[in-house]
């Protein structure tokens, strides 16, 4: 947005925030909207029950599930109960992950994996944050479960032939995260170090750690 | 059958590696999705979400964004469900419409 305006007590334009005003009002839009306030009028939920919730979405991002991978590399008690249970370790760690169970899927020197939905969008949202758009896309939905190292390289990931690859197909009753391998050299590092280098993508499993 | 939904080992482009930063509306139709469906009110199930999605059909399916086909979907829930009326929306969607027209002025 090209637009900018100024505030009496920041005086340096900056650009607007993209708001409501600026873009087309769909009819989608509309009904959004119109279904929120019937909503609450009907007191099925108030308006700061919605205010808090998307609180909550926004609040969620890929920090929370990295400083679960960051606990389980270096505490091999919490990484078994991790494997075990996702929604259980995550309570231990005060994070909520939601009443949908997950699976953490462990990536090895023999075995990478990476995560989809074919079928929508499942993904652990309430660990990580909400997908990127590509998730959800035709693209990586039709061909990451047929041809999987072709869909890693165009993302830069080359899998060596001698590993394998495995796809973990999401419902709406179980979710996956991948739990990375620790990358090289990072032996001194303490947990929010190590939190520090774990990506969204490679919790999806398309990316690698890369430490240069 | 394969419906269109299903489209796992299909062919297709390559992946665009596209993302957006999710506008207000978008988050608000997943937490309208999140409050309704939680345990304790439980008006909708992500099953029924996704038979609202899948049974768009292939063109809207394909027209319409990813939270597009949420709202659409989530409102056919609640109006088959009998927690909000067809007639009551049409009103509340026709004052949204001109206060958010009058704001714009």
């Amino acid at each position: 947005m090209s637009e900018t305006h100024s505030h009496d007590d920041w005086p340096y334009p900056h650009p607007k925030q993209p708001d409501i005003e600026d873009g087309p009002i769909t009819d989608l839009m509309i009904m959004t909207e119109a279904v929120t306030e019937l909503m609450i009028d009907k007191a099925y939920f108030t308006a700061d029950d919605m205010r808090r919730t998307l609180e909550v979405i926004d609040a969620k991002t890929p920090a929370e599930g990295a400083r679960m991978v960051a606990r389980a590399w270096l505490d091999e008690d919490f990484k078994a109960r991790m494997l075990e249970d996702v929604n259980a370790a995550a309570e231990e760690m005060s994070i909520d992950s939601g009443v949908i169970p997950i699976r953490a899927i462990e990536n090895t020197k023999d075995v990478h994996n990476v995560i989809v939905c074919t079928l929508c969008s499942c993904y652990p949202k309430h660990l990580i944050g909400l997908p990127p758009d590509w998730y959800k896309s035709r693209a990586y939905r039709s061909r990451v479960i047929r041809e999987p190292r072709a869909v890693l390289k165009e993302f830069g990931t080359e899998i060596p032939d001698g590993v394998e690859v495995r796809v973990h197909d999401s419902t709406a009753e179980l979710r996956y995260m991948i739990l990375p391998m620790r990358p090289k050299g990072t032996g001194d590092m303490d947990e929010d170090t190590l939190a520090g280098l774990v990506t969204r993508d490679c919790m999806i499993g398309v990316t690698i750690i890369d430490r240069d | 059958m394969r419906r269109h939904h299903d489209m796992g080992g299909l062919d297709a482009g390559p992946v665009e590696p596209t993302e957006h930063d999710y506008l207000p509306w978008e988050k608000k139709v997943d937490a309208l999705v999140r409050l309704a469906g939680d345990p304790k009110r439980k008006m909708i199930a992500i099953d029924e979400l996704r038979r609202g999605i899948e049974n768009l059909g292939p063109g809207a399916y394909d027209e319409l964004s990813y939270y597009e086909r949420w709202i659409s979907s989530f409102t056919n829930v609640m109006i088959e469900k009998g927690h909000i009326s067809i007639d009551e929306l049409g009103r509340k969607m026709e004052e949204v419409r001109v206060r958010w027209q009058e704001a714009a002025k």
